[in-house]
């Protein structure tokens, strides 16, 4: 892979739950912070986040959800890309519970953030899982 | 108004106040603000109120502006309506919560939706997986109406709905259910939140473009003007605005312009202002700082009155009257050591009732992290007790009046709230600035904003970025800290649904839809064809769908 000067990240919020602030701020955030950002918006299936992904060719995808439909719509996702073969980090965010937090990890999401966590939390995991992916490949 | 004299020895008195006395103790922080970044000086004194006139400015209670209240006694009249929201899954259960409520000897029935129906979708669509009935009920056609309604006496309730783009199909379903049984809607009671543009830019919750769902607001008006005498149309919402992110000058500025733009619509067709404005009324968000809060709603109050009276020229007092629901903010609230939010809602309950509001909900203290538990929903209701019988603050009206600080923040919050109404009207009216992405941004900024201070440590969150506990740190809640309802009643509901559609009669569906088809392309009302709709059991999504096809769907500018 390339040695790339930015990195490229997808956010997007899947199924139907309305509540984007907190996607939003962190697009803002991960700009300010020197990454490229693809958000998506509102409203996405994981068939279009996955496609998405690819065509964008980002480093990271992070799902945002405050909804009752969190772990199927995680779940969904990483069916998607496991079944391109896909070797690209997923983060998520959202109203999340411990024991969703820990079905999100077995799943194979690699990190997941609540209410309360802040901007550093994100960027510095952000940047750490790209790394070890590049670094893997 | 004060004597001039008397200001400037005022004036004089207080510089040497500064100089000799305050200069010697300095503040704590470097400056001051409310939650909405208005500068804050030390004290206030007559010099910042010099041009209030009180019979212009504040008047009485009952009479116009109505900046001291809507009505003459205020609580010592009659106590504002505890009115705390409530989800329910099925229509089966609600219908049992209205027959438990009317056992109870109250009339309210107020029916939130899931998310499928409140975006126009039917239970068995794709999009709505894992959704169905888990944030409220889930009205697929008028079948489920009648679900919901059975055994009730209709004229003897009053019904609320709090719905927006799909109201042409929701109230129509209503309308539907109650001439088949042969009662006229003259004699029903009810409320529908129908309010869509904020839906646009704030709660995210759309159907249609902004200017189509205009379009179809101006239709239900147009048909509650004619045939609904006793149904409040539009329940205007600036909670949503609030809660992303807008400051109190934002959530009064983009409500009242989202009033603007629907009374402009209404009167090019023709509608009469008096006719409609008896009818409205507004919901407002309650943020954590006190003293602002009461100031919004004083504010709030002469804004609307100024809005009827003299850009709209209503004749019939009612008009000029705003009347208010509050609900303590769902934002302010945190996830961390939620027990903390019960002293929230505590503070923004007495804001509200200070203020002057009709009617208020207090965020239960988990709303944070879900729905409502039954101890949380308890708790809310007592809180509003202890403030109605024990606090004492229901006992005079308006107590605030008079301070230099709160009238003037009161004139602060008017006057910004002006520019905002004003700015978007140079721009086009709020249709406009809604498709362009104008207020998304607006909002986004100001929420990305507030969550830099936060983190910062420039604004203050007890328990998340000051006074966090040691073992809570990183720490997330788990299932039996909460209530969800169970998604059981999802394969039910697509079974009805799907039943329904192999029974019902499917040429009448079809000429039903064809002729709502045709309406649209002619951009006529659509009310009378989305209730006939309604009475061929035509889903809420086949209705909406029609819809769709002559009026788009919204896609959001993503920042």
């Amino acid at each position: 892979m390339n040695e790339k000067s930015k990195i490229r990240v997808l956010l997007a919020k899947p199924g139907l739950d309305a509540h984007d602030n907190g996607v939003k701020t962190v697009a803002f955030a991960l700009r300010d912070a020197g990454m490229e950002v693809i958000y998506l918006g509102m409203r996405q299936t994981p068939e279009n986040i996955v496609r998405s992904a690819f065509q964008e060719d980002v480093d990271i995808i992070g799902l945002s959800c405050h909804g009752a439909a969190i772990v199927p719509l995680g779940e969904r996702v990483m069916k998607l890309l496991r079944e391109k073969n896909a070797d690209i980090p997923v983060i998520y965010g959202g109203t999340i519970l411990n024991e969703d937090r820990d079905k999100l990890l077995s799943m194979g999401i690699k990190e997941t953030f609540s209410p309360g966590a802040s901007f550093s939390q994100i960027i510095n995991s952000i940047v750490k899982l790209v790394a070890e992916n590049q670094n893997k490949n | 108004m004060i004597n001039k004299d008397d200001i400037e020895n005022i004036k004089k008195s207080r510089e040497a106040w500064q100089d000799n006395t305050l200069s010697k103790l300095p503040p704590c922080q470097a400056k001051f603000e409310t939650v909405s970044d208005i500068p804050i000086k030390d004290i206030y004194t007559p010099e910042d109120i010099k041009d209030l006139d009180y019979l212009r400015d504040l008047g009485f209670p009952g009479e116009y502006p109505f900046t001291r209240g809507a009505y003459a006694p205020m609580n010592r009249g009659r106590q504002w309506v505890i009115r705390q929201v409530v989800g329910v899954g099925t229509a089966e259960e609600t219908n049992k919560r209205h027959k438990f409520v009317m056992q109870q000897g109250q009339t309210g029935m107020s029916n939130d939706f899931d998310l499928p129906t409140l975006i126009g979708l039917d239970s068995d669509d794709p999009l709505a997986v894992g959704e169905v009935g888990r944030v409220g009920v889930s009205i697929d056609s008028l079948e489920d109406m009648e679900k919901l309604y059975n055994g009730i006496p209709l004229e003897k309730a009053n019904h609320s709905f709090t719905i927006n783009h799909p109201t042409v199909a929701i109230l129509s379903m209503f309308i539907a259910l109650v001439e088949k049984q042969g009662l006229s809607m003259e004699k029903i009671a009810g409320t529908t939140q129908n309010d869509p543009l904020k839906e646009c830019f704030a709660m995210k919750v759309f159907v249609f473009p902004p200017k189509a769902s205009v379009k179809m607001l101006v239709d239900t008006w147009e048909y509650a003007a004619r045939f609904l005498p006793k149904w409040n149309i539009s329940n205007l919402n600036g909670y949503p605005t609030r809660d992303s992110g807008g400051t109190v000058y934002h959530e009064l500025g983009l409500t009242f312009a989202s009033g603007i733009q629907y009374f402009d619509e209404a009167i090019k067709r023709g509608i009469d202002v008096d006719a409609i404005a008896p009818r409205i009324s507004l919901m407002w968000y309650v943020h954590k700082d006190f003293l602002e809060e009461i100031a919004k709603f004083r504010a709030a109050r002469r804004i609307w009155a100024k809005i009827m009276k003299e850009r709209y020229h209503a004749i019939n007092p009612q008009s000029w009257k705003l009347r208010m629901h509050a609900q303590t903010g769902g934002a302010t609230y945190t996830f961390q050591q939620p027990e903390n939010n019960i002293v929230r809602g505590t503070i923004g309950g007495m804001a509200a009732v200070l203020g002057g509001v009709q009617s208020l909900a207090i965020a239960c203290y988990d709303e944070a992290l879900s729905i409502p538990s039954e101890k949380a929903h308890k708790l809310s209701i007592r809180t509003q007790q202890v403030i109605a019988h024990e606090s004492g603050v229901t006992s005079v009206v308006d107590p605030f009046a008079g301070s230099y600080y709160m009238e003037w923040l009161t004139n602060e919050v008017e006057e910004r709230t002006w520019k905002i109404i004003n700015d978007i009207e140079e721009r086009g009216g709020l249709a406009v600035c809604t498709e362009n992405g104008y207020i998304d941004r607006m909002l986004a900024n100001q929420v990305y904003e507030y969550n830099k201070a936060v983190e910062k440590g420039e604004q203050i969150v007890v328990g998340v970025n000051a006074f966090a506990d040691e073992e809570e740190k990183g720490k997330l809640p788990s299932e039996k800290d909460i209530f969800r309802v169970s998604s059981d009643n999802e394969e039910k509901q697509i079974a009805s649904l799907k039943r329904l559609k192999r029974e019902r009669n499917q040429l009448a569906v079809k000429n039903a839809l064809d002729d709502l088809l045709r309406a649209s392309e002619k951009n006529e009302n659509v009310m009378p064809y989305c209730i006939a709709a309604a009475k061929a059991y035509c889903t809420e999504g086949e209705i909406i769908g029609a819809l769709k096809k002559v009026y788009g769907e919204y896609e959001p500018s993503t920042i």
